[in-house]
């Protein structure tokens, strides 16, 4: 009888795990869905706990609180602006219970396993271990407590693929040798280092990329898991986590034109390929505040390109209250949002809800693309790669061929920047050159208040 | 070998239905859908309710606990942040609600 309520709870929490993400195919239905979700989390959650196998539960209940005070602060106190390192951190935990339950099983079952349990508990200790590592590195980058800016030395990608070859090698060694604890525990040890290594090369402008990848796996070994200990409700969930997760890194990569192998080897920081275009002999105009309020308040169209800057200078607000003005002088404002700007899939989507922007004002990169000729004014926001004409037209530059905002295209463009120094790629971006751009120099946010202040005055 | 294999069924359809889904949601909500489907894969919480509680030993009992308050600060992390954002997306305003707050109805749709 209790078997048969487990069960049905696990069958109940995987139908409603796919009609929450179903329900996140439309912002209107998402809420709710996601509700139902939660519940069947709750439910699975029960239905484990009545099992014959469970007799203690004095360590059960410990972490369940201890996770539950931690959860909670994670879930209230986090910024919008902190969301990329609150999702890394995230997925370091994940794959941190799945690598410590296959640790657990091969523990108590180590010699009664057999290869194909070996295979799938190879698996989830595997990937699960390189997500923790490589998941705690992207934090600490995002976090800026190591360097965003890619760590390279040479032999780089000799190293990172002979540590690959030997921890397979570890792999297939014990799906022929299951119980072999020495080899079990030197594979997480070298599964472990991949994880650093493999974060090690990567820039803080590839982070979303890596951020979708690290997804994918910690869902791949969640999936592994429920393969080791027989349990249908992990397969489901991680199979649909691993699958969500590679489908955002193909995205990503696609909109930065890269292969997967590109970034994972880290090309973008070891080459640093130097365009054949340098900005000798090319001038930038400056603007001041009061100019470019001239040129905002009576717009028509307005198209906002925000970037990582915006996040970095928590402008969000700002940038809503300047457009509502507009929108009162009775023009327009949209927002251009390329896949990859800022850290993470859909970052400035969420910055920008958080401003309450209303979400039918922000636009895809190909909903908008045919719209900037139109534009009287644009306004990009601490944003770089994603507006460099470059990638269109300069077969030399490191990131010709990725899809971008053709910003350049506006009437005027006006760039929000904190200094000349070039993006985090280390790329020149001719469309600061361009004679119909202007720069107006400074922190987004004071750049923003002051524009707001002129614009109220137009 | 037939319930790995079974288990093989359910992966893959899994991952079927997910790729259907997921391709489907549209890039305004990815982040959500990231720390959704990061809140739901923490139901490996269940296997690490297992480890903690069956108890096979110290060692399966203290990873097992570990393991518990790691997923459990992602389910109670996880949806309670993915409701907060989502909660965040909202459409314009009625053009009546927004005569009511005295403001002209902004232009376009």
């Amino acid at each position: 009888m209790r078997e048969i309520f487990t069960q049905f709870s696990y069958l109940a929490a995987s139908v409603l795990f796919i009609l929450g993400l179903k329900s996140l195919t439309h912002p209107d239905s998402a809420r709710r869905g996601m509700q139902q979700a939660a519940l069947g989390m709750l439910l699975a959650i029960i239905g484990t706990l009545v099992q014959m196998d469970i007799v203690r539960y004095d360590w059960i209940l410990a972490g369940l609180a201890i996770g539950t005070v931690i959860g909670i602060p994670l879930g209230v106190m986090v910024p919008m602006t902190a969301m990329p390192q609150r999702i890394a951190i995230s997925h370091m935990f994940g794959a941190m219970a799945a690598t410590l339950v296959g640790v657990a099983e091969f523990w108590v079952h180590g010699a009664e396993i057999g290869h194909a349990k070996m295979a799938a508990l190879g698996f989830e200790v595997l990937f699960g271990a390189l997500t923790v590592t490589g998941s705690f590195m992207a934090f600490g980058k995002l976090q800026e407590i190591i360097t965003g800016r890619p760590v390279t030395y040479k032999g780089q990608n000799f190293v990172n693929v002979m540590l690959f070859g030997a921890t397979l090698a570890m792999f297939g060694y014990l799906i022929v040798n299951p119980f072999s604890p020495v080899v079990f525990y030197s594979m997480i040890g070298l599964s472990l280092l991949i994880g650093i290594f493999m974060v090690l090369p990567i820039g803080g402008a590839d982070m979303p990329v890596v951020i979708s990848l690290l997804n994918s796996y910690a869902g791949l070994a969640s999936s592994a898991t429920g393969f080791a200990i027989g349990n249908n409700v992990l397969i489901i969930a991680g199979a649909l986590d691993g699958a969500s997760g590679f489908i955002l890194s193909l995205i990503m990569s696609k909109a930065m034109n890269r292969s997967f192998g590109n970034i994972i080897f880290g090309a973008f920081g070891a080459a640093v390929v130097k365009s054949d275009k340098t900005s000798a002999g090319l001038t930038v105009q400056s603007i001041s505040a009061e100019d470019a309020a001239i040129q905002i308040a009576y717009a028509k169209l307005m198209i906002v390109v925000p970037g990582y800057g915006l996040a970095v200078a928590q402008a969000q607000h700002q940038v809503r209250e300047l457009a509502e003005l507009i929108e009162k002088k009775g023009g327009e404002v949209k927002y251009a949002i390329h896949p990859v700007a800022g850290r993470m899939p859909g970052h400035m989507n969420v910055l920008l809800a958080e401003a309450n922007v209303p979400y039918d004002r922000l636009y895809d990169m190909d909903e908008i693309n045919s719209e900037f000729e139109r534009a009287d004014v644009c306004l990009v926001i601490g944003a770089n790669d994603v507006v460099n004409p470059a990638a269109r037209n300069d077969p030399s530059s490191p990131i010709f061929g990725m899809p971008i905002l053709n910003a350049d295209k506006a009437q005027r463009i006006i760039v929000m920047k904190r200094s000349m120094n070039p993006g985090f790629a280390g790329i020149e971006n001719e469309l600061f050159y361009n004679e119909k751009t202007s720069l107006l120099f400074g922190d987004a946010k004071a750049s923003l208040s002051k524009l707001v202040a002129e614009v109220k005055q137009a | 070998m037939s319930l790995q294999l079974l288990q093989l069924y359910v992966f893959v359809l899994a991952a079927f239905v997910g790729f259907l889904v997921i391709t489907r949601v549209p890039p305004l909500l990815h982040t959500p859908l990231m720390s959704a489907t990061n809140a739901i894969s923490a139901i490996s919480l269940v296997g690490s309710l297992v480890a903690a509680g069956s108890d096979k030993g110290t060692v399966s009992t203290v990873l097992g606990f570990i393991a518990v308050t790691a997923a459990t600060i992602n389910v109670v992390g996880g949806f309670i942040i993915t409701d907060r954002m989502l909660k965040m997306f909202k459409r314009e305003p009625k053009p009546d609600a927004a005569k009511a707050a005295g403001t002209p109805a902004p232009g376009g749709k």
